[in-house]
């Protein structure tokens, strides 16, 4: 227990200055993710369980290959800024921070084995 | 991490009935919670039954009668009976309202009243308020200029008064912020509808002359942005006022600033 006046506890810390930024890049995304995801299951679910070498000929092609290396990044992006705000609604203290850093490990982990497992397709 | 069940000495425990009122024809059952911080008991649900032929109409009035006729330990704020002061704000029927403007009309079946949801308890239905209100004053409650004061009013254009109609009319009640789930989650940083909405009226004031200072104020994650535009706020308003729509527009306002 500490003896804090009420204003000092609402006052906190005062403010971050920070966080439109993160909230305009998520309606940013939001947006983006709009028009690329029906963009990519289109061209996704077209080749889907196709051969080895048809799908290899398919992602070689500009516009597959680009919409799934944009659909990579910019989904994994949103998904790091969306997981972030989820985990600071719910988890508080340290584990708030460890698992930030989690998920952001994990997002641009995936984002990198995505975009690898492309290039390599498309090359 | 969110707390999902209550703790040991928070869990609801069946209360006392208390008896019919005798000779009474039209009698609704009410489930009061109680909770007194002197006896170290666990919080119960009372049951009352009111003869409403003898009542007013609102859920105060049933409170009242309550209070004067069977049980005199049952305590309650109430003050000017008419959804002005938002003094008599609890969850009734699962909805946070105030008391006197809430017809028992609108309830189905039997009457269920608590606190205002998860804020600390002082006692039955009076929930502390005490940080709720030290938020609302955080943000500036006032008009703040820098011009010398003119010699007679501040002017504002009929257009720029009609932008705080909407917004003026909250009554501090507390019933948006404690039904809002981010609050519930990170009431200790995020400042709640009620206060963000308070904040929106001072920023589109056309006299008030610290927009950018206020603006500079909310730009934090916890403070402003633990808004997810759930809309119980707007749902829950016995003003029937919008505060979610009021952060939107602050948030706007933000973009605006950087984009």
């Amino acid at each position: 227990m500490a003896f804090l006046t009420d204003r000092k506890r609402a006052d906190g810390m005062g403010s971050a200055k920070t966080g439109t930024e993160h909230f305009w890049h998520m309606q940013i995304s939001s947006v983006a993710l709009l028009i690329l995801v029906p963009l990519f299951i289109f061209t996704f679910g077209s080749i889907l369980g196709a051969p080895y070498d048809e799908v290899v000929a398919y992602f070689a092609r500009p516009f597959p290959a680009i919409i799934c290396a944009l659909t990579l990044i910019v989904g994994l992006v949103h998904f790091r800024n969306g997981a972030q705000v989820l985990i600071e609604d719910y988890v508080h203290g340290l584990a708030r921070k460890i698992c930030i850093i989690a998920v952001i490990c994990l997002s641009y982990g995936a984002l990198a084995t995505g975009l690898f497992a492309l290039i390599r397709l498309a090359l | 991490m969110v707390q999902l069940t209550l703790p040991k000495n928070s869990t609801m425990r069946t209360g006392k009935a208390w008896p019919k009122p005798e000779g009474a024809k039209n009698v609704r059952k009410f489930q009061i919670y109680r909770w007194n911080p002197d006896d170290g008991k666990n919080p119960q649900v009372d049951t009352y039954f009111v003869d409403m032929d003898t009542c007013g109409p609102m859920v105060l009035d049933a409170l009242i009668k309550i209070k004067s006729e069977i049980d005199p330990t049952l305590t309650f704020r109430r003050s000017c009976r008419e959804g002005i002061c938002g003094s008599c704000a609890m969850n009734i029927d699962g909805i946070n309202t105030l008391a006197c403007i809430y017809g028992m009309d609108e309830v189905k079946g039997d009457v269920k009243i608590y606190p205002l949801p998860h804020m600390p308890v002082i006692k039955d239905l009076i929930p502390d308020l005490t940080h709720f209100y030290a938020q609302h004053a955080s943000i500036m409650p006032w008009l703040e200029t820098k011009t010398n004061r003119p010699a007679k009013e501040w002017r504002q254009s009929i257009e720029d008064r009609e932008k705080l109609d909407g917004l003026y009319e909250c009554v501090m009640c507390a019933s948006c912020s404690t039904a809002c789930p981010s609050y519930w989650w990170n009431g200790d940083r995020y400042l709640g509808p009620a206060a963000l909405l308070h904040a929106y009226r001072w920023i589109i004031d056309s006299r008030d002359e610290a927009t950018g200072e206020r603006l500079d104020e909310l730009e934090d994650p916890f403070k402003l942005y633990r808004c997810h535009t759930i809309m119980n706020c707007a749902k829950t308003c016995p003003k029937g006022l919008n505060p979610a729509k009021a952060i939107a527009e602050i948030k706007k306002m933000m973009v605006e600033r950087v984009v």
